[in-house]
Order: structure tokens, then C-alpha cells, then sequence
């Protein structure tokens, strides 16, 4: 204590640094090993989420007792996994969307799509109809919404009011009790968390009806070709 | 320094006499929050433990090069590092589990038995030490988190480890896993341990 007081009032930035040093050497220091660690780590989650995801398209395009009556037959859909540029006013944005097909008859998508919630990034697979009107399916990737409140997103009660809700017109949230389709009843306490999840599933559609339409021609198209 | 507890000491006052759920009652969150079945509350103790050692460790290391008001940003830089270093290994290889703790691992950053620690014992005694209490006192932390996680997982689901314990006729106490059961379960254990502590003391005098 005693040797900070000997020293000179002035140079006050200088002496902030100097006396800071150990945090910044630290800071710099751990830096430099979390980056490694998300490096190292990053590919393996990120499969991991990739696994997650392809196990959950059959439920969300077919619900979940057709899932299971497929998988008592074994029998499965096929994915295929696609990426679709979206181009914006300022920017581009990407989607990773599925399509499932049974014996080469489309039945529908999923739609993986990542944005602002209240906490952290809300990262959500939206399952659509093959003609894109109706969505059959929502699933919470990720989240990171308070415990008790906006973590309930991802009760089964919440995500199966979007069951067999309408894709052809924005999705409202209410706070009042959803009385018409298309309507969706807020988390009570996490507005902002069912209106984030809601925003994105809207976004998402709007952004992807036409490249999927034409995109869904096209494949019908090359397959033809290819046949 | 002649006062201060030995690393055996520090040890063995982790586990019981200091125990940081019954003693001293830190890290609630966790500790009511993810105690709903006995994996979730290992998991959150081998976490907790993850952290404790390496920050109470690398505190320890530089306790001589830290500046009083600048040693509670240095802990939470510490502390701060190996929880993202957990929550990262847990969502790579225990994928499901990591999304069953959700925020509580990112949440361990404001654990008050980490900080606790580095202040008591990390910032004033050697590595040896201090890694000792960081033992010692996971040990105590992990011990008292099994504890309610058992009692809650056997009477809300009759199940153990996912296992069934209790017979098929037992009607779940769903309660139990809700979080009032966790109020309910940490109180009456809490009140057990507080009890014991007193008939021992009592016996002591007597």
C-alpha cells in the first residue's frame, strides 16, 4: 500500500494500465485459450446439433404418432439437406432447410433459422407442409431464456399451439388467449420470448416461400431429367 | 500465516463442518434448480467442481501479484474461462445433458462458493491448499446436491438414475420434481442436518 502512494499523482492513464496489467495479461491469455477450446469443441457441437436436427425432421413434418407408426415399420423419410441464400436490401441471410420425401414424394420441409430472443440467440427448426400453408412442427434448438419463464418455449404445450397453424398469413401473438388460428398465446412473464420465436417462424416463411416453391419445382424438374 | 487452516484441514471442512449447501448456504440456485434427478445434480457438481479447482488453483498461483480492488475482476475473468471451458466440453460429449441444465452451467459464473473460495482461501494460501479445499469443498457441494436430488428423484418418479427403486403401485409425487419440492426437500434436510449439528453440540456440553 504504501509504495502506491509514494508514487506520482500524475499520469493517471498511464498508472490505470499499469496497475491493470495482470487483468489485461489474463484477459488476453484466456482469450487465447477459449478460442482454442471453441476450435477444438465447435465441429463436435455443431454435429452434434446436426444430429439432433435430422432426428427430430420425421416428428416435425409427420407428428410424432406417424413417426412412430413409421418407425415401427421401419421405415424412414428422406432428408435432404439444402442451403438457401436469401437476399435482403443490406444483406444476405442463410437458411439450412430439410426436405423430407417418402418414396420420392416430397412431404415437407424444415426450416432451421437462429435469431435474438430476450436472453441469447433462440435457434428453432419450423416443420412446413410440402406446399408450404400449413406448419406441422416446432422444435427449440437452443435457448438460453430465463429459467421459469421464457424457457417454457420449449414445453410441448407451448410449441403445439403451432401445430396445424396457418403459414399463409403471419402468426400474432396474443396475450389474451388465442381465440382464431393464427393466433398464439404468449408465455405469461416472457412476451418478448414467445413474440422473438413467433418473429423468426414469420421471417422465415416469408423469406423462404419463394425459393422453396420454385426451388421444390426445380428438383421435380431434375429428377425428370435425370429419369 | 501460522493461524491459517492446513490443506488437510481445508479438506475435511469442505465436506461437513463447512459444507457450502448446509453450512453455508451458498450456491442456492443450482442447488434448488437442478436437483430434480441425481444425474443432473452430479453433473452439475462435477461442473461446479471443474471450475472451483482450476479458478482456486490459478488464484492461488497469482494471489502475490493481486491488487485488493482489482482482485474481484480477476476472479470473475478466472472464474469466467473454465465455466465456458465446461459448458463447451458438456455440449460437445453429454449433448442431452447439457441441454437439460440450460443456463445453469453458463450461471455457475455467479456462484457464490467460487468466489467465496478464492477470496477465503485461494487469495491467501498455497496452490496446495487451495486445491485441497477446492476438493474438499466440491466434495461438500456435490454430497448435498446427490442428497435432495435423490430424495426428490425416488418419491416424484419413484425412479433412481432413471432405474425404478420404488414399487409400481407408488404414486409419483410429481411435486417433488417441480421446484416447490426442491424448497420442500432442501428445507427438511437442511432442518435434519441443523438438528443433528445441535444434539451433537448439546452432547458435547453435557
Amino acid at each position: 500500500m504504501d509504495a502506491e502512494k509514494k508514487q506520482p499523482a500524475g499520469g493517471l492513464k498511464a498508472n490505470y494500465l499499469v496497475q491493470a496489467w495482470l487483468v489485461i495479461f489474463l484477459a488476453i491469455g484466456f482469450g487465447v485459450s477459449l478460442a482454442g477450446v471453441q476450435l477444438a469443441l465447435g465441429p463436435v457441437i455443431e454435429q452434434n446439433k446436426m444430429n439432433e436436427t435430422l432426428q427430430k425432421v420425421p416428428e416435425l413434418v409427420l407428428g410424432r404418432e406417424a413417426t412412430q407408426k413409421m418407425a415401427a415399420e421401419n421405415q424412414t423419410l428422406e432428408i435432404t439437406p439444402k442451403q438457401i441464400a436469401v437476399k435482403k436490401p443490406t444483406s444476405e441471410k442463410f437458411y439450412s432447410v430439410y426436405q423430407a420425401s417418402y418414396q420420392g414424394a416430397p412431404k415437407g420441409w424444415v426450416i432451421k433459422t437462429k435469431g435474438q430472443g430476450y436472453a441469447d440467440n433462440i435457434e428453432l427448426l419450423i416443420g412446413l407442409t410440402a406446399d408450404l400453408k400449413t406448419i406441422t412442427g416446432l422444435f427449440v434448438l437452443d435457448q438460453k431464456e430465463t429459467p421459469g419463464l421464457g424457457n417454457k418455449i420449449i414445453t410441448d404445450a407451448w410449441r403445439g399451439q403451432f401445430i396445424n397453424a396457418p403459414a399463409s398469413a403471419p402468426l400474432v401473438v396474443v396475450k389474451t388467449g388465442a381465440t382464431k388460428p393464427g393466433e398464439i398465446d404468449a408465455v405469461t412473464g416472457a412476451t418478448i420470448s414467445s413474440k422473438s420465436v413467433t418473429t423468426l417462424i414469420n421471417s422465415a416463411i416469408t423469406d423462404l416461400r419463394q425459393p422453396l416453391t420454385s426451388g421444390a419445382a426445380e428438383t421435380g424438374k431434375g429428377g425428370k431429367a435425370n429419369g | 500465516m501460522a493461524d491459517q487452516p492446513t490443506a488437510t484441514e481445508r479438506f475435511i471442512q469442505g465436506i461437513l463442518p463447512e459444507n457450502p449447501v448446509y453450512r453455508q448456504l451458498l450456491g442456492m440456485c443450482p442447488t434448488l434448480a437442478v436437483t430434480n434427478s441425481l444425474m443432473a445434480a452430479l453433473t452439475m457438481a462435477g461442473a461446479v467442481a471443474f471450475v472451483l479447482l482450476c479458478a482456486n488453483v490459478i488464484t492461488s498461483l497469482i494471489r502475490d501479484l493481486l491488487k485488493p480492488h482489482l482482485r474481484i475482476v480477476i476472479f470473475t475473468l478466472t472464474i469466467a474461462t473454465f465455466v465456458t471451458i465446461a459448458d463447451r466440453a458438456l455440449a460437445a460429449y453429454l449433448y442431452q445433458m447439457s441441454k437439460t441444465l440450460g443456463p445453469y452451467i453458463p450461471l455457475i459464473i455467479v456462484n457464490c462458493i467460487i468466489i467465496c473460495r478464492c477470496e477465503v482461501v485461494a487469495s491467501k494460501q498455497s496452490a496446495f491448499v487451495a486445491a485441497a479445499d477446492a476438493i474438499g469443498q466440491s466434495l461438500g457441494f456435490g454430497l448435498a446436491l446427490s442428497s435432495i436430488a435423490a430424495v426428490r428423484e425416488i418419491l416424484g418418479t419413484g425412479c433412481l438414475f432413471g432405474m425404478r427403486v420404488l414399487p409400481v403401485v407408488w404414486p409419483d409425487w410429481v411435486i417433488m420434481v417441480l421446484p416447490p419440492g426442491a424448497f420442500l426437500t432442501f428445507g427438511l434436510l437442511l432442518g435434519c442436518v441443523n438438528w443433528f449439528t445441535a444434539r451433537k453440540s448439546a452432547n458435547k456440553e453435557a
